[in-house]
């Protein structure tokens, strides 16, 4: 278990899945999910190579900014995916097509 | 061997509820899946001897992204109505490609030399974490706290009631 090929299998099948989240889903909140679980991979990535490279903290500091990321995207995506709710009444990203109304 | 199981439950715990968040018909269920894959990840952290992080990601993203979460399907679903749920489109075709970027990935992943460096496990991260952030990482720090701030005005913005 303790190599880093372990690990980057693991964040690549994490990947994958958040991909197919993304692009099968057609909730607005569902992609939302996915786009999580790629950020996750993404960080879980970042960890394990800062492990196997010699603890390299960058790789640390570079994971706590991703997250910081989503917390500021989760929000405003949420708020924008709210107000498309008010104006369309669905959050179906495929019926959201207008513009202007 | 104890830790190796414990490894692989783990392992298995956040593929498999991932699995659960992307194919589940029901939109909640696919949120409290996400649960126990933000906190699987969480698990993995420590395994990757980031305590610190390990903490930050169960308080930030279980904590406050997975509310926000729910606080979206609560608010863009009626309560009453029974089916909060979701349809996915071309499964099949999407599964395909998705397989396809998978394999991609994982020949890249064995066929890559990757740079090594044997290393023994640091008392903790934290303290090192504290100096990098005040020190070499002091401009993209301060960013951050711009950008949560941008993100904080902005949503409320955003989501307040048209007068």
């Amino acid at each position: 278990m303790d190599s880093l090929n372990t690990y980057l299998f693991i964040a690549a099948i994490l990947f994958s899945l958040g991909l197919f989240g993304v692009i099968t889903r057609r909730n607005g909140v569902a992609v939302l999910m996915g786009i999580e679980l790629i950020l996750n991979s993404a960080n879980l990535n970042f960890l394990a190579f800062a492990k196997y490279g010699g603890m390299n903290m960058s790789g640390h500091i570079f994971a706590l900014f991703v997250i910081i990321m989503a917390a500021a995207e989760a929000a405003v995506a949420l708020a924008i995916i709210i107000n498309i709710y008010n104006n369309f009444r669905t959050i179906n990203v495929d019926d959201v097509r207008g513009l202007r109304q | 061997m104890m830790i190796d199981a414990t490894f692989w439950f783990i392992v298995l715990l956040t593929l498999g509820s991932a699995l659960m968040v992307v194919m589940n018909e029901k939109l909640l269920y696919s949120a409290i899946a996400l649960l126990f894959t933000l906190f699987g990840v969480a698990a993995l952290y420590v395994f990757l001897w980031a305590d610190f992080l390990a903490g930050v990601q169960v308080v930030i993203y279980v904590g406050g992204i997975l509310v926000l979460i729910i606080f979206g399907i609560m608010l863009t679903n009626r309560i009453t109505s029974v089916n909060i749920s979701h349809t996915s489109v071309q499964r099949g075709i999407g599964g395909f490609a998705v397989l396809g970027v998978l394999v991609v990935l994982g020949l890249m992943i064995l066929n890559t030399p990757w740079h090594q460096v044997e290393y023994i496990e640091p008392a903790q991260t934290t303290a090192t974490i504290g100096t990098l952030l005040m020190m070499e990482y002091l401009l993209p720090f301060e960013v951050a706290s711009l950008l949560l701030l941008a993100a904080l005005i902005g949503a409320a913005m955003l989501s307040r009631r048209a007068e």
